[in-house]
């Protein structure tokens, strides 16, 4: 007897969700993490209005400034979906943990100067506190925001926004023995310390900021922007060589995180201010308000934590970033010889 | 003894594993060898080209938007013929 072993090719009636097919010219393979993204918000048909405000719909455009013609316009050039995101993450924990044995076994941050020990303290541990602050903005922009396009990765950068937070935290414990000693000692300098008084007021300011976008900006392009090459590329190397390093190992994932959710941040904005003419120049405003306020804040914290080279740092972070969103379609500083 | 001539040039092939990244990698070496023809088989996809193939890692991270590095192509791959030229920013199949 013989058997004849055939192939049957059967093709799919569809490729992709006739939603994701007509953003993307026709009936063809959409990627993941369009298919994830594209038209996940209701945007119609909504029964109630909510109660908290109900001169709005639960999901309403008209909760900020800026307009867009198509909300998912604004797409994450990472493509992170809920898959990518946690894979991703779950691959630079790995690493991170390493680096957080490494450091343990050979007791790295414990056997370094009281010196280092205490600007650790004061200038690293109450950041834990700015990046539950940033956890709760970033929750906000995904609570009100409009479209899955912004609000996805949002809650994405919730998350890890509390992964830095304990990766500081673990920081903490390795300098005070598993006590917690420096964790309280950190949110007391937090609440206390005058170097941080700025920061903490501008947090809370931001906490109050009703427009979504606006503090989409002044939190992930403005705040981010300057506080984390002040501390993470500035500050750590500092510190890093008297605490043989271990700074620069542990706070790795900060470094590369922020430079990998740079790429986000600046998509967003830039695709929002090139929709139009009315959207760059409330854009600027934005910018150029929160970016003199929030550098005036941190500036103290600058120097506690760089001394007395503190202040030029500063002004050379805030010139990178003007550099930075003038790419964006922003105009960072006023024309006619006037000073930003 | 005849002269050596030029050979006409002999079609290369790859063959991948049909997945979400697969769809990626078709489109970067579409854009990249305009003379490749696709060919959908079931759960598999064979590109097939006229004398040179290239993969290019650039290409490739600008359409799923994160580092790829090249070998990551051997997670997708079923089959290639020809010769191959690898470096950290290109995959090169040819024959010659």
């Amino acid at each position: 007897m013989q058997v004849d072993i055939k192939t049957s090719d059967i093709r799919p009636i569809r490729q992709t969700f006739s939603n994701v097919a007509r953003r993307i010219g026709g009936d063809k393979p959409a990627s993941r993490y369009q298919e994830a993204t594209f038209d996940m918000q209701p945007m119609v048909n909504f029964h109630y209005r909510p109660m908290w405000e109900p001169e709005r719909e639960l999901y309403d455009q008209r909760r900020t400034a800026i307009q867009m013609a198509d909300w998912y316009a604004l797409k994450d050039p990472r493509h992170f979906y809920y898959g990518v995101y946690t894979m991703t993450r779950a691959k630079q924990q790995e690493g991170a943990d390493r680096q957080f044995e490494f450091c343990e076994k050979r007791r790295l941050i414990a056997q370094s100067d009281e010196a280092t020990r205490e600007s650790i303290v004061q200038v690293l541990m109450p950041l834990r506190h700015y990046e539950w602050g940033a956890n709760m903005n970033n929750d906000y922009v995904c609570a009100y925001g409009y479209g899955t396009a912004v609000t996805q990765p949002c809650i994405f950068a919730a998350m890890d926004r509390l992964g830095i937070a304990q990766y500081l935290s673990r920081m903490g414990l390795q300098l005070d023995g598993n006590q917690g000693s420096s964790l309280s000692a950190g949110k007391q300098a937090w609440l206390e310390l005058p170097a941080w008084q700025g920061v903490r007021r501008m947090m809370e300011n931001l906490f109050v900021t009703k427009d979504w976008f606006e503090l989409f900006l002044a939190q992930n392009l403005v705040f981010d922007g300057l506080i984390y090459p002040l501390i993470y590329s500035h500050y750590i190397d500092k510190i890093s060589p008297a605490t043989g390093n271990a700074a620069g190992m542990l706070t790795e994932f900060m470094t590369d995180w922020h430079t990998e959710t740079a790429r986000w941040v600046d998509a967003t904005i830039k695709t929002a201010a090139s929709e139009s003419p009315a959207n760059a120049e409330q854009l600027t405003l934005w910018y150029r308000v929160w970016r003199d306020e929030l550098a005036r804040a941190i500036e103290p914290l600058a120097q506690l934590a760089l001394g007395s080279s503190g202040t030029d740092v500063l002004a050379t972070i805030r010139a990178d970033l003007d550099v930075r969103v003038g790419r964006l379609g922003l105009v960072a500083r006023v024309a006619t010889g006037a000073t930003a | 003894m005849s002269a050596v001539t030029a050979r006409p040039a002999q079609p290369v092939f790859i063959a991948l594993q049909l997945n979400d990244l697969t769809r990626s990698l078709v489109e970067a070496i579409v854009a990249d060898n305009p003379h490749a023809t696709v060919v959908d088989y079931p759960a598999m996809v064979k590109i097939e080209a006229l004398g040179r193939l290239v993969i290019r890692r650039e290409s490739v991270e600008a359409l799923i938007g994160r580092d790829w590095d090249i070998q990551e192509l051997h997670l997708s791959l079923i089959s290639l013929s020809g010769s191959i030229d690898e470096t950290d920013d290109e995959f090169c199949l040819h024959w010659g």
